[in-house]
């Protein structure tokens, strides 16, 4: 990090050479740019949003349910909670299947195999596949299929359902960024930890895992960004648009970004301020979310 | 264990973000409705009703829930709209109670259902209009087009590439459309109406979109452009386009709530169905709700922005209802 | 710090010399590696339930149009009816990758660049500011990008600009879907280069190279494993994003180096007759399974040329 540079070695660079300089600022400038840049687009695109949206902002937004005879006391209660316990039980399934995925594969696999290649190549291709098919296999496998949740809901869309399809969605991000979050943790930590005596496993748990949870934070905060906005998926495995009561696990549920897209497909303008505020509210909670996740990166984040 | 300490600050986040959204009132606001004959009975009344398919008659389907929401409030509904082949396709595995279609359902789909014992019952609960729109700028004279000319326009191999081609007083301006695209009921029922082929529209100069938004966004900013939409659509944004009347034959008419009910607005109107099945419309909390949006038709389909039914047709549908006659055959 | 070690230390390389065997932990061991096994074999299982439905379905849809029509054909029209349906590929398989290129081109350069600076020239406080605000791009619905193409950036583009763009395009859409990649690439390629040991940008420095030399010579090419996990990350998403094309960037594909017209990829094309009133059994359906089989399969290509790629260039330091 810059921080870490020695001031002696600074010094001595910058006498050496003026040209460098020069070009060490425009190296610099041209970065920022690309910072500015990516700042600027995320500026316009929040104060868009808040234009349209910040007047329905309220509490009772929050808790109510969403209107079609009155819009104007709509609200997103279903739609909410139906997310929020999307994300809760995404997250737990897909951080301990793909962390432990991702150590098989860094620390136990061994690279010459043909299956584990094909593993690896496999995780990658998923990352890619359009979040319909996603959809599509939810639907045929985990609500229709051999796999319908512990015989709940007996072919129907319930929401353990739909979050097990999106955790499938998202799953390849966690586990391929968190192999980078292993593999950056240097041999020499777990050769020191082994010849101490202790097994590969005490190795990992003590000391590898605790130095990748920055990079893991990371893998998580982007896939369950990722798995809150989506809308296609929840829609094939059958999510409702519009429900005036509260989601349970085994039963008919909603999400956000569904009654999101719902209202912006509607033809009275006032739908659009809805959806809109809709949005904000999926973005605070978006905030939240991740804020938790920083947190601990920031904490347990270890330089090597 | 730093990882231990990490999954439960994750757990409590997530706990207190639960508890946060887990209070709150109810909406109890369902509006004035019509004191419907079973109000009383329907109190009583519980269960599921999963719906799902058009997402045409979707806000149909919705506005009905709330207002039944009033009275029945220990009915639980739920309404979805992924389409309306997508739609028949869960109805006719048993997975939704009702299914919303903007077409009547054909061969294929009413096959699959009774390979699976399903019986679906038609009843028409709406009509909607296409509204033909244009961009502010082009000159339509009179702003009223006739069918033939529509015709001429559109058909499949239709090689008119400027307005004046049409004939006199239309304007000098290279032809641009925007129209639901091939996979959209509105499609099939302008080209059945108004094409009379089957099921086909040129592809030269024409945009497609699946969302009326976006067609009405489209020809708002291209001159010269064409296109047709749903009528409420039409209807909302009419400060943003021209709505064209429509010549069927009978001079021209302007889609309206009143033409498109009675008719006069041919032939851009179409009907809009839901379909229980025997099974599912036996039992009382859904016949009660399919009756609940006959009985207050007028309300619940105008609160959607649609054309409610005729009498003619509401008394029709209701006989439907009452009969719970199973679809025989398809049409098409 | 290394005391030497012999390098059959080095795990996941079958090693065997400093493991202790005592039977008891053996099989607790054995133990813990079925566990993870287990759940790295969940995305087999994943990619064959996939396969196992796409294949079921397109196998319904070969029956009909062979094979050689499909892809060789240069007519797209699946959904017309009668005569003028024609099921040729090549133009939405040209879209696709089309427009993934030009999101690409917006976001790697940019992607890279926020990487870079948040990593190796943004002290800690900016960085724990910048990172998360980056990332909450990311989370933004992709609705709100596909609206944002559509209302604001293609007037922006028309009116401001002067570039004659129709009003659903693929310019338009390819930036901002690059735009909605960027976070992906900038995050996990800044953590990738903040994992760079301090130790080789010292012993740069102490050579006499210049800051950006070092940034570039010596921090990318060892980050560059995970360098490329962003880059796959990011073209990944690039190529199968959904609702910004469905919304900004038209109904059709073409076939065509012109990005002022309309544009579709395969995932927008599925979402749209999923959702469709299309019935359900026709031809026209079925073509969703028969286009997600093949955006599978030229996923899969392009993944493994990447991890090739990867594995010839990667370098281990320590």
């Amino acid at each position: 990090m810059a921080v870490a540079e020695s001031a002696i070695t600074r010094k001595v660079v910058e006498r050496a050479s003026g040209g460098q300089r020069t070009r060490d600022l425009l190296f610099r400038l041209s970065l920022l740019l690309c910072l500015f840049i990516a700042v600027l687009f995320l500026g316009v695109l929040l104060v868009d949003v808040v234009i349209d949206g910040a007047g329905f902002l309220s509490p009772h937004f929050v808790t109510s349910y969403p209107s079609r005879l009155t819009p104007d006391t709509s609200g997103v209660r279903s739609a909410l909670l139906g997310t929020l316990y999307l994300m809760v039980l995404c997250g737990l399934f897909i951080v301990p299947v793909g962390v432990a995925a991702a150590v098989y594969l860094e620390e136990y696999a061994d690279p010459t195999r043909w299956y584990n290649r094909l593993v690896e190549v496999n995780i990658q291709n998923l990352a890619s596949v359009p979040s319909v098919v996603y959809g599509i296999l939810g639907l045929a496998f985990i609500v229709r299929g051999p796999v319908d949740v512990w015989g709940l809901g007996e072919g129907q869309p319930t929401l353990l359902a739909g979050a097990l399809t999106l955790g499938l969605l998202v799953l390849p991000v966690v586990i391929i960024v968190s192999r980078e979050a292993i593999r950056a943790v240097p041999p020499s930590i777990r050769e020191g930890s082994l010849a101490l005596g202790a097994t590969k496993w005490q190795t990992l748990w003590k000391q590898v895992l605790p130095g990748s949870i920055a990079g893991i934070a990371t893998g998580v905060i982007l896939a369950l960004s990722r798995a809150i906005g989506e809308t296609a998926p929840l829609i094939l495995v059958g999510a409702g648009a519009f429900q005036l009561f509260d989601p349970k696990v085994d039963g008919p549920f909603s999400a956000m970004p569904i009654q999101i897209f719902n209202n912006v497909t509607e033809s009275k303008p006032i739908f659009q301020e809805l959806a809109a505020a809709a949005i904000l509210v999926l973005l605070i909670l978006l905030l939240l979310m991740n804020s938790a996740a920083i947190y601990l990166r920031n904490r347990y984040e270890t330089k090597w | 264990m730093k990882l231990q300490r990490f999954v439960a600050a994750l757990a409590g986040c997530s706990a207190l973000a639960f508890g946060v959204a887990a209070c709150g009132d109810n909406n109890t606001d369902s509006g004035s409705s019509s004191a419907s004959t079973n109000a009383a009975d329907n109190q009583n009344l519980s269960g599921t009703i999963r719906i799902d398919g058009s997402s045409t008659v979707q806000p149909i389907a919705e506005a009905a829930a709330e207002l039944f929401n009033g009275e029945a409030p220990n009915v639980k509904i739920t309404v979805g709209g992924a389409g309306t082949g997508d739609g028949f396709k869960r109805f006719c595995r048993g997975e939704t109670t009702i299914s919303d279609a903007s077409r009547a359902i054909e061969p294929d789909e009413l096959a699959a259902c009774k390979k699976a014992s399903i019986e679906p019952v038609q009843v028409q609960v709406g009509i909607d209009g296409l509204s033909v729109v244009a961009n502010k700028d082009l000159a339509i004279p009179n702003d009223c087009i006739t069918t033939a000319q529509l015709k001429k326009l559109l058909a499949p191999k239709s090689k008119v590439a400027n307005y004046k081609e049409l004939g006199e007083g239309f304007p000098d301006q290279k032809v641009s459309f925007f129209t639901p695209g091939t996979e959209s009921g509105t499609y099939d029922y302008f080209t059945e109406a108004v094409l009379e082929t089957d099921a086909e529209q040129r592809t030269k100069d024409v945009q497609t979109s699946a969302d009326d938004n976006q067609i009405i966004t489209g020809i708002e900013g291209t001159t010269g452009a064409l296109g047709y939409v749903g009528f409420s659509f039409a209807d909302q944004q009419k400060d943003k386009l021209k709505i064209l009347q429509v010549d069927g034959g009978d001079g021209c008419v302007a889609p309206a709530v009143e033409t498109i009910a009675d008719g006069t607005y041919k032939p851009l109107s179409r009907p809009l169905f839901m379909y229980p099945s025997t099974k599912t419309v036996a039992k009382p909390e859904v016949k009660g709700y399919v009756a609940y949006i006959l009985d207050n038709n007028k309300e619940i389909v105008e609160a959607a922005d649609y054309v409610p039914l005729t009498d003619e047709l509401l008394t029709q549908a209701k006989a439907d209802l009452d009969a719970a006659k199973p679809v025989e055959t398809a049409a098409k | 710090m290394d005391g030497g070690q012999d390098m059959a230390a080095r795990p996941g390389a079958g090693s065997t010399g400093l493991i202790r065997t005592r039977t008891r932990r053996s099989v607790g061991e054995q133990a813990v590696k079925a566990l993870l096994a287990g759940a790295a074999l969940l995305s087999v299982l994943t990619t064959t339930g996939i396969v196992v439905t796409l294949i079921n379905e397109s196998s319904g849809f070969f029956r009909q149009v062979s094979v050689s029509d499909f892809f060789l054909n240069t007519n797209w029209a699946p959904l017309a009816g009668g005569e003028s349906q024609s099921f040729g590929v090549v133009p939405l398989i040209w879209s696709t990758l089309y427009l993934t290129a030009i999101a690409l081109v917006v976001a790697i350069p940019l992607g890279l660049g926020v990487g870079i600076y948040l990593a190796e020239y943004a002290s800690p406080r900016v960085r724990k500011t910048f990172k998360p605000i980056i990332e909450v791009l990311a989370g933004i619905p992709t609705i709100v990008f596909g609206y944002f193409a559509l209302t604001f950036f293609t007037p922006l583009l028309k009116d401001q600009l002067g570039i004659d763009v129709q009003i659903f395009n693929g310019l338009s859409a390819g930036i901002i879907l690059g735009i909605l990649v960027l976070p992906t690439i900038a995050s996990v390629s800044e953590d990738a280069m903040s994992a760079v040991p301090q130790s080789l940008r010292e012993g740069a420095f102490g050579l006499g190279a210049a800051k950006w030399q070092v940034v570039v010579r010596v921090v990318v090419p060892a980050a560059l494993s995970g360098i490329v996990a962003a880059l796959v990350l990011g073209a990944s998403r690039a190529i199968g994003e959904t609702v910004v094309i469905l919304v900004a960037a038209g109904n059709n594909p073409n076939l065509t180096l012109d990005p002022t017209v309309a544009h579709q990829n395969m995932a927008a094309f599925i979402a749209n007759v999923a959702r469709s009133d299309a019935s359900a059994g026709s031809v026209a359906y079925v073509t969703i399974f028969a286009v997600g089989a093949t955006l599978f399969v030229m996923t899969f290509l392009l993944n493994l040329v990447a991890i090739r790629f990867v594995r010839k260039y990667r370098q281990v330091y320590e």
